[in-house]
């Protein structure tokens, strides 16, 4: 079980948390300008890195608010936590495969 | 308008009868049920004049952190996100939504954006009161927040599950608790403590047609 802290509440257990997939994903300028393979790439292609990941998680059962985790795959260990709003922060990169596409 | 309240029925109407026998005699812990609460949900932005206005007539702050409630003699105010509250309160949901939408339109007049909403959500949940020394023993059977007093105070209220249920656990004092599950959970919610409660109090007969 991940005890996850929450921007706003804190820390709670990771059953009150929904999982987003990798953070850091724009959604493309003009989708209808992608080619098909483009568009495939954009919804279904993801990181899957040994080591730091950044990615979405919402507090469903709490304040219902998506914020951004950096954990690492390897040991469960989460090394961020930071809002939508704030720049991701720099932690790990030097193992870094995944995140920012 | 026709007075409908004669003919509201709680969610829990059906187990009323299970709730007074579980509350019933000397006991280390009892459930009470507290329907027809009124509960207007608000969204607004803290930083904002909205929020200032609607604060004004409230007659209490907005609270800015999660737990934190802030009380005035008829509502309770309770935190459920950066921008979002649940006022509980003694008044006509009428009477509270229109004094905090006349706000807002006031401010509208003249010319500064209020955006806010105010809904009027009182049938949404209903309110459940545990309360007794073994109150806090009960709840921690099935919820994952912490409950130890170190870590969540009297006056507070935090959004969080019971027996995966998702509901406001509100703690009053030490003894007393109240969990506001929305009203098709509730009747589960309602059988799952009676039947976490049946250890404290083994002289209540067990649960009927559970």
């Amino acid at each position: 079980m991940l005890l996850l802290n929450c921007p706003w509440c804190g820390p709670r257990d990771e059953t009150e948390y929904h999982y987003g997939g990798q953070a850091h994903v724009p959604y493309p300028q003009d989708p209808s300008a992608l080619s098909d393979e483009e568009w495939a790439q954009y919804l279904f292609f993801r990181d899957n890195p040994k080591g730091p990941f950044a990615e979405r998680w919402c507090h469903s059962v709490g304040c219902r608010r998506w914020f951004n985790v950096i954990r690492d795959t390897r040991t469960y260990e989460v090394l961020a936590v930071y809002t939508n709003s704030e720049p991701r922060p720099q932690v790990g990169a030097g193992v870094e495969a995944g995140g920012s596409r | 308008m026709a007075d409908l309240t004669g003919l509201r029925r709680s969610p829990l109407d059906g187990l009323s009868a299970d709730i007074r026998n579980g509350a019933a005699g000397e006991q280390s812990v009892r459930l009470l049920e507290r329907p027809w609460l009124t509960m207007v949900s608000l969204r607004v932005d803290p930083r904002s004049e909205a929020a200032r206005r609607i604060e004004q007539v409230l007659g209490t702050r907005l609270p800015r952190a999660c737990g934190e409630v802030t009380s005035q003699d008829a509502h309770d105010v309770l935190w459920l996100g950066p921008d979002e509250w649940l006022v509980v309160s003694q008044m006509g949901a009428d009477v509270l939504v229109k004094g905090v939408s006349d706000a807002l339109a006031e401010l509208r007049d003249t010319g500064a954006a209020a955006h806010a909403a105010v809904v009027d959500v009182s049938a949404n949940r209903t309110v459940l009161e545990i309360s007794g020394p073994s109150a806090r023993g009960v709840l921690e059977k099935g919820c994952p927040a912490d409950l130890h007093p170190r870590a969540f105070d009297d006056g507070t209220a935090i959004a969080t599950t019971l027996a995966r249920i998702p509901l406001l656990l509100w703690k009053v004092d030490p003894n007393l608790f109240r969990l506001l599950p929305r009203g098709s959970f509730a009747p589960y919610v309602a059988r799952w403590l009676l039947d976490a409660m049946q250890e404290f109090t083994p002289d209540r007969p067990a649960l009927r047609g559970a």
